[in-house]
């Protein structure tokens, strides 16, 4: 990770009423795949933007490949770069093959490298068809086909399995873990999806327009300092009259153990020695947990901010609401 | 220069699959014709009229039509690819924002040329086996020439239009209210200024703000060429203190140039 891929020291970017993005400072590394996560406004697109040059930060730097992407140098780096919008409607009027060639040849590509790119993603059959006819997947494939075009060092990709059906979406994953292998580095947006875990190095969360955590998924399971939930079967409630197991017994369910990650060990070593253990079953907190856990860390510390404010009832309501 | 050919060539594509090549090569084709024919039918005489009465009919004509058309081709231009996102996708490509619109214009400006071209093309061809008189050519060349400048210049103006709302349904309204300000509302305040304040404006002054219209200029590039008798008004009054062909087609071409330099600058300012 000599040169990365994109650097972010302090970024932000602000309108004049609102803040789209708070200072973000951020690294991603050659072949790395980055999750970006957060709800609708929370500030990914804003930072998509930033790193694809077509705004300009209000304040920090923003380099990829070295060089500030909205500058006249990082010219010939933009067909190094994929994107894929979020909500995109191409040309209607035009055909899959039509509309896949005109991007191509922008990026210095032809007719023959658009096929192929129809072929990986699946919808060679429908390529003499207008896009008007094409379904919500279909279109989303043509998308990626276009965020493909030219073996992108770096890939921005926004909900990319957004109306995919779930072979598509495996399809997807099978073709970003590919680009990964090939050196490229991808940031994945969306909200928090299930499957996307093993396809991420690392995780950032956003929340309306800050940074809320970054981190490889056990650094950001760590911080949460989520629980792990063991189920051991066949001991009918030796676990309850026991004193080292009995504290961390869930509230709701009297078969399932709510432990703490550093007391795991400890905890499996115990249930190990009890006589019946017949089944044993360990889950870690999963992505969206972790997501959930930070986001209502935020909304609770703001909440917290808010009561000490002056617009108190009114802040109030809406964290109620 | 490629990326500039390729929008241009998707532009121009477009414009040949959506049917506005044929249909306004088609609407031009006929209304010419048709004036050639009948234009003299005012005056009690069937047949083809005399050349500078319809080189001044079709100037009638194409004033109205010629604005209504470039600016329906193209008010949707950048409004509607914002609108499907694709504008703010083929900003993260290598192609600048002046890339972009050059090459909309010169794929759009294309088919208003070329629709101009041949619509009334076929007129002056038709006039020429009827009257075999070769005149009809330079005449023709000015008419068509100066039509083509008038229909890029409200392409450009569409353009100014197209980048500076954020809805295509607003555009369209606006597109509609500039073309009723320049093709009737200024005219009608020249009338009013000339007839209704004594003292007013001179001739001279009166050109001069005909010069803040380039339909007009239009009218007066064609009519200022022909013998008077058919034209009355308001520009018979501008006619006789007029300009030189080549200062009126400069002026023409700088509405052109500005609206399209203008657009640039806006496009560059705009937030994505």
């Amino acid at each position: 990770m000599s040169n990365p891929m994109v650097s972010l020291v302090d970024a932000g970017k602000s309108y004049a009423q609102l803040d789209a993005l708070q200072t973000i400072t951020m690294t991603l590394g050659e072949g790395e795949v980055l999750g970006l996560f957060g709800h609708n406004g929370a500030g990914k697109t804003t930072m998509m933007k930033l790193i694809l040059g077509v705004i300009s930060p209000t304040q920090g730097q923003v380099e990829v490949m070295g060089m500030a992407p909205d500058s006249k140098e990082a010219w010939h780096c933009r067909s190094k770069v994929g994107y894929l919008p979020e909500n995109v409607s191409f040309y209607e009027q035009l055909t899959g093959l039509e509309v896949l060639t005109y991007f191509a040849k922008l990026k210095g590509f032809s007719k023959k490298e658009a096929i192929e790119l129809l072929e990986q993603v699946g919808i060679t059959y429908a390529m003499k068809r207008q896009v008007k006819t094409y379904s919500k997947g279909m279109r989303q494939r043509l998308g990626l086909a276009q965020a493909f075009i030219g073996e992108p060092k770096l890939l921005l990709l926004d909900e990319p399995t957004v109306g995919l059906d779930p072979i598509a979406t495996r399809d997807f994953y099978k073709t970003v873990d590919q680009l990964k292998a090939n050196g490229s580095s991808v940031i994945l947006c969306s909200h928090v999806l299930p499957g996307v875990e093993q396809h991420i190095d690392r995780a950032m969360i956003l929340s309306s327009g800050k940074l809320l955590a970054m981190g490889t998924l056990s650094e950001l399971r760590q911080q949460a300092a989520l629980p792990v939930t063991i189920k051991p079967s066949g001991l009918n409630g030796t676990v309850a009259i026991n004193t080292k197991l009995n504290g961390f017994l869930s509230s709701s369910c009297q078969q399932t153990l709510m432990v703490p990650e550093h007391e795991k060990l400890m905890v499996l070593k115990e249930l190990l020695s009890l006589d019946g253990l017949n089944d044993i079953h360990v889950e870690a907190a999963n992505l969206e947990q972790v997501y959930q856990h930070f986001l209502l860390e935020h909304k609770l510390s703001e909440h917290e901010l808010s009561k000490h404010g002056l617009s108190q009832p009114k802040q109030v309501k809406k964290g109620q609401g | 220069m490629k990326q500039i050919f390729t929008v241009a060539n998707k532009e121009f594509h477009d414009g040949l699959r959506n049917r506005w090549l044929v249909s306004i090569t088609l609407i031009f084709a006929l209304l010419s014709v048709g004036l050639t024919y009948f234009g003299a039918a005012a005056s009690g005489v069937l047949g083809v009229a005399s050349l500078s009465t319809t080189i001044a009919s079709l100037a009638s004509l194409a004033v109205f039509l010629i604005p209504l058309i470039a600016l329906l081709l193209s008010y949707d231009s950048f409004v509607g690819e914002q609108e499907s996102g694709t504008l703010l996708l083929l900003l993260t490509y290598p192609l600048s924002k002046s890339q972009l619109l050059l090459g909309k214009f010169i794929g759009q400006g294309g088919i208003i040329a070329l629709a101009t071209l041949l619509g009334f093309g076929a007129s002056a061809l038709l006039l020429y086996f009827q009257l075999g008189d070769a005149d009809i050519f330079s005449a023709f060349g000015l008419f068509i020439f100066s039509a083509i400048l008038l229909g890029l210049s409200f392409t450009a103006i569409a353009y100014l239009i197209s980048l500076s709302v954020s809805e295509k349904s607003k555009a369209a309204g606006f597109a509609l209210i500039t073309w009723f300000l320049f093709a009737l509302a200024f005219d009608l305040a020249l009338l009013a200024l000339l007839v209704g304040v004594e003292e007013g404006v001179s001739q001279q002054g009166l050109t001069q703000l005909m010069m803040l219209n380039p339909a007009d200029i239009f009218r007066l590039i064609n009519l200022s060429g022909l013998d008077a008798s058919g034209v009355n008004g308001a520009l018979a009054a501008a006619i006789n203190a007029s300009l030189s062909q080549t200062e009126l087609i400069s002026a023409l071409a700088a509405w052109v140039v500005l609206p399209l330099m203008l657009a640039i600058f806006i496009f560059k300012k705009k937030k994505l």
